[in-house]
């Protein structure tokens, strides 16, 4: 059944190629993401009882991604037939293709069980992704592709080598295929130290670049910056989340033999650079859509350092990459419809646009707000909580720098923002016919809503499965994992068992 | 022929690569670099197993056949003949080529084999040859030296599964030619496109999106 998850969307993306009246085909989108997402909900209650030599199959953690994505994607999708009627003149075929395989190949990578599946998702999805960054078909949209296609093959390449070297860690230890990632955990101990500590390293250095950690991020600003707003949105929740959640696999096994404290500190290091390095270029930043990409590299930052922290921080890490997934799907399509509307990215000519495009203006102003994080919505609840778990469980400097750096980036960016949502329009700004519909500003609504009622309750079943995630990437069964004592409100829902 | 003869050729391959400033023989390079992944298993004894038999000679046809054949069309639509003005010198890229070997020697010295392992220089090989790879690619301005720059890459990432192949086949077989096929056609088509944007492929003119 949770193949068909995988299926769906390929099945799509197959049948995309041969319609061809345009109106149906882009239909095809939104009717495949309410049947994953449906599909999906079922699946999900047997998260709990997943074989263990499987190949594919939903985990917490692996089904706590594809949920983000999936919700996502539905999102997106539905946002795109208004958005692709917009650009009569692009090529819609391949762009509704390579969504749709997006989809298929995000599926296919929750639910592998083995390193070398889910690097093989990985690989085919940034291959798809290639050609939605190059949807404009323009000199700055090719220059993006290519930039985006080496960085991004140099480092899926680096994490193969790395995939390559846990797997002759686990050689070394008399370990032999199929190395599942349950089986790696369990035999944590076989693994070869030197092995696994190199294979660590280039499986961060290589998923992070796809992730886009700084210094390994210089794709991201012109990738984001040239693509439609609507990929944007689908790179900065779903490319990079699944990235993320590869390197997490990785990090899990390493935990389960005893040297997470050595990935920690690489992931504090990395995190804390993403964050200063993002609020560097944020300073003074005129493209809209640029700052969006710098944002996107803070916020990776912040997935990393929760888990660097680990314990309870490393739950709210998992937390954040909803939220943050959420809150990007709004800022981007919002941005993509001001940048419409403006036919421009950028600030002399994109000034004032709350009187121009209410909706959307103000819904990128929210956005804003809630990704810096304002509360009551979902980046709140978890950048505090990333904070005080760091400030509580021994980084107290590391908690401060996290601190000054969001507060600074808040500021650098609200100077962007501001200018863009409530300045006063500029002389140079050019008309166009674009106006603010019910189907371009409905999916951004709905996607708002979500991060509010996040950021309020988080249902007991959804928080559920992040303990138990947050329990798989700190190595395993809670005996052996060193996890801090629960906050006194959480009712123990891990021992729940149907 | 022993493999370690033909690790010890794929090494001096790499600093003829950094060296050569003519697109073309950076080309023909990196094909016998190619042909030279496909005969080391062979040589290493490995082709009593059908499946590492037919890896060798999809690698072999793969990077000595239609790599050369999708260059050689490149070569001829874009008239490009020599890398002009790389980001860092011949000279300097030699020297960085000879220091990465060194540090890769070290590197492999701290990783300890399984006992038994027969071309011990495998390991070291490969991470030289990966560093070469990356210092092309970060270093030239053409797009199809960028390519052969990432070819060389696989290549390294190639000779350290080559350790594991025996035992783990699928996951070295899959991971290799997936990476390279699908990597370098798809490189093929967007140099392609640079080429019909530009009227070029040096990638120095893909610099207009910067802060």
């Amino acid at each position: 059944m949770a193949v068909l998850l995988i299926l769906i969307p390929l099945l799509a993306a197959a049948l995309a190629v041969f319609i061809k009246v345009p109106a149906i085909r882009v239909r095809v989108l939104p009717v495949t993401a309410l049947l994953h997402l449906g599909l999906l909900l079922v699946v999900l209650r047997g998260w709990r009882d997943l074989p263990q030599g499987a190949w594919l199959g939903l985990d917490a953690l692996g089904g706590w991604v594809l949920l983000v994505i999936s919700v996502l994607f539905t999102i997106c999708a539905l946002y795109a037939p208004s958005y692709l009627a917009l650009r009569p003149d692009r090529d819609h075929r391949v762009f509704t293709v390579c969504l749709l395989a997006f989809l298929g190949l995000a599926s296919l990578l929750c639910l592998a069980r083995h390193p070398g599946v889910a690097w093989v998702a990985l690989e085919t999805m940034t291959l798809t992704t290639a050609p939605l960054i190059y949807f404009n078909h323009n000199r700055h949209s090719v220059e993006a592709t290519w930039k985006y296609l080496v960085l991004g093959s140099v480092g899926i390449a680096l994490a193969l080598l790395g995939t390559l070297f846990v797997a002759y860690a686990a050689h070394m230890g008399s370990l032999e295929e199929p190395l599942h990632y349950t089986r790696l955990m369990a035999e944590g101990e076989r693994l070869s130290r030197p092995w696994l500590r190199a294979g660590f390293v280039l499986t961060l250095v290589g998923y992070g670049t796809k992730m886009g950690l700084a210094p390994l991020h210089s794709w991201k600003p012109d990738a984001y910056g040239e693509t439609p707003g609507i990929v944007g949105a689908l790179l900065a929740g779903g490319v990079t989340s699944c990235a993320f959640l590869a390197l997490l696999r990785i990090y899990g096994v390493v935990s389960a033999a005893g040297e997470g404290a050595f990935a920690r500190e690489l992931f504090l290091g990395f995190g804390i650079l993403s964050m200063a390095w993002a609020l560097v270029f944020m300073v003074g930043q005129v493209d809209f859509k640029r700052l969006l990409a710098y944002s996107s590299v803070e916020h990776m930052g912040i997935l990393v350092f929760g888990i660097g922290i680990g314990g309870l921080a490393a739950r709210f890490a998992l937390f954040h990459l909803a939220a943050n997934a959420l809150v990007k799907s709004v800022l981007f399509l919002s941005a993509g419809n001001i940048h419409r509307s403006y036919a421009s990215k950028q600030l002399p000519q994109v000034t004032g646009a709350i009187r121009r495009t209410p909706v959307s203006a103000g819904l990128f102003f929210l956005g804003f707000l809630a990704i810096t994080g304002l509360p009551p919505f979902a980046p709140f609840i978890s950048e505090f909580n990333i904070a005080s778990a760091a400030l509580t469980l021994g980084h107290p400097i590391l908690g401060t720098l996290f601190l000054l750096l969001l507060g600074g980036i808040f500021l650098t960016m609200s100077d962007t923002v501001m200018q863009v949502v409530f300045g006063v329009p500029s002389p140079q700004r050019v008309r166009t016919p674009y106006k603010d519909t019910f189907a371009t500003t409905a999916p951004l609504v709905v996607a708002m809503v979500l991060a509010l009622g996040l950021g309020l309750h988080l249902p007991a079943p959804l928080r559920a499965m992040l303990e138990a995630a947050s329990l798989t990437i700190e190595g395993g069964p809670p005996a052996r994992s060193g996890m801090v004592a629960e906050a006194p409100r959480d009712p123990a829902p891990t021992e729940v068992r149907p | 022929m022993s493999p370690d003869f033909l690790i010890a050729l794929t090494m001096l391959t790499n600093f003829t690569l950094v060296a050569t400033s003519r697109v073309n023989k950076a080309i023909q390079l990196a094909v016998f670099q190619g042909i030279l992944m496909g005969l080391i298993p062979l040589a290493m004894g490995l082709g009593k197993h059908l499946h590492i038999l037919l890896l060798a000679l999809v690698a072999i046809a793969l990077k000595g056949g239609f790599i050369p054949y999708l260059f050689r069309r490149a070569l001829r639509q874009v008239k490009i003949r020599r890398e002009v003005d790389p980001y860092v010198g011949y000279t300097v890229s030699l020297m960085l080529c000879a220091a990465g070997t060194g540090l890769s020697l070290v590197l492999a010295h701290a990783l300890p084999l399984k006992a038994g392992t027969t071309p011990t220089f495998l390991v070291p090989a490969a991470l030289a040859t990966l560093f070469t790879g990356f210092l092309l690619l970060v270093s030239r301005r053409t797009a199809l030296t960028q390519v052969v720059g990432y070819l060389v890459l696989e290549n390294g990432i190639y000779l350290f599964g080559l350790l594991l192949v025996e035992e783990m086949p699928v996951l070295v077989e899959t991971g290799i030619l997936l990476d390279l096929f699908v990597g370098v056609f798809v490189m093929g088509i967007v140099i392609n496109h640079i080429h019909m944007a530009f009227d070029s492929t040096d990638t120095g003119f893909l610099a207009e999106l910067k802060d």
